[in-house]
């Protein structure tokens, strides 16, 4: 027992050595101004696949805005986003490398490729909204191809035609288990948008269904 | 897959869109502190249970994320109409008989 608990006693002793030069190493650090650089981990970083007619890639990271705003704020957070907020459910609108999402009555997404920040944008304006950075939040996988349709179409029950969900329609919905927001960029072509903590499975389910869509 | 129409979307969507929220229509008292233990206990547990038409709250969780109301058979479970959070029963159902 005595034993026991100076084995215990030394273990902790080995620990506060080791933090006590933790704490002197980030010391020296913050003197001599070596910045600690932080890696950035994409969740789906070099993960493609590709089966006949349908591709499965995820996007390069992008700038998301979630945006809430009642109808008398529209007009002016259009003004300051550069793009022209959609007011009619499923639908979307493009502009210059950013895209706004229908995705409630009085909510939407707004996602920047261009690199630009769409937040700073929102705080500029004074009308009433409520505008929160989902960059990190979220992960987005394309699905290309003539059989793209056929891919989305194994986990999502909604009808995906072109008549019904034509070009720039976007929902949110479901894929499987996971929720997604769904975007059809071209008649080819699908955007999805996931949690990143889904990523895994969305992908892994695309992947599974793009194989099955091409047999 | 039962089909349900979301009055904020404008267009029926797939039942796992969905979730079911409740009777509709239940008044919450204006002054819940004065109520007696029985009015509260009627405003709290008891729910109609018809056999027939019922008013229920819905959520298109997975959609544009809004309450909305809906009657639906609870024999046939079919969705007679949906309509907006906060408008007042419909006075005319269509397609049932009364």
């Amino acid at each position: 027992m005595v034993k026991g608990s100076q084995g215990v006693k030394s273990v902790q002793g080995a620990k506060n050595v080791q933090r006590t030069k933790r704490v002197q190493a980030a010391k020296k650090e913050a003197q001599t101004g070596d910045a600690v650089t932080v890696e950035r981990r994409e969740a789906l970083a070099g993960r493609v696949f590709s089966a006949a007619g349908v591709t499965v890639t995820p996007l390069p990271p992008a700038e998301r805005v979630s945006l809430r705003a009642p109808e008398d704020s529209v007009a002016a957070l259009s003004r300051a986003l550069g793009v022209t907020l959609p007011a009619k459910p499923k639908t979307s609108a493009a502009k210059a490398g950013r895209l706004a999402f229908w995705l409630g009555p009085d909510e939407w997404m707004v996602i920047d490729e261009g690199g630009k920040d769409p937040l700073a944008d929102c705080a500029r304006v004074k009308a009433l909204h409520s505008a929160v950075g989902i960059s990190h939040r979220n992960v987005a996988i394309a699905v290309t191809g003539p059989a793209c349709e056929a891919t989305v179409s194994a986990g999502c029950p909604q009808d995906l035609s072109l008549a019904v969900f034509p070009v720039g329609a976007v929902s949110r919905t479901v894929l499987g288990k996971a929720e997604i927001v769904l975007y059809r960029a071209a008649e080819d072509s699908f955007r999805i948008e996931c949690w990143r903590s889904f990523s895994d499975y969305v992908f892994t389910f695309l992947s599974e269904a793009a194989r099955d869509a091409a047999a | 897959m039962l089909l349900i129409r979301c009055p904020y979307c404008e267009e029926e969507r797939p039942e796992l869109e969905f979730r079911n929220a409740g009777e509709a229509h239940v008044a919450r008292p204006a002054d819940i502190a004065a109520i007696s233990d029985e009015d509260f206990e009627a405003f709290f547990f008891i729910r109609s249970n018809p056999k027939g038409i019922i008013y229920e709250r819905w959520r298109h969780i997975h959609g544009c994320a809004r309450f909305f109301n809906a009657v639906r058979d609870t024999v046939s479970d079919k969705f007679v109409m949906t309509y907006k959070a906060g408008e007042p029963k419909p006075k005319k159902l269509p397609g049932v008989a009364k």
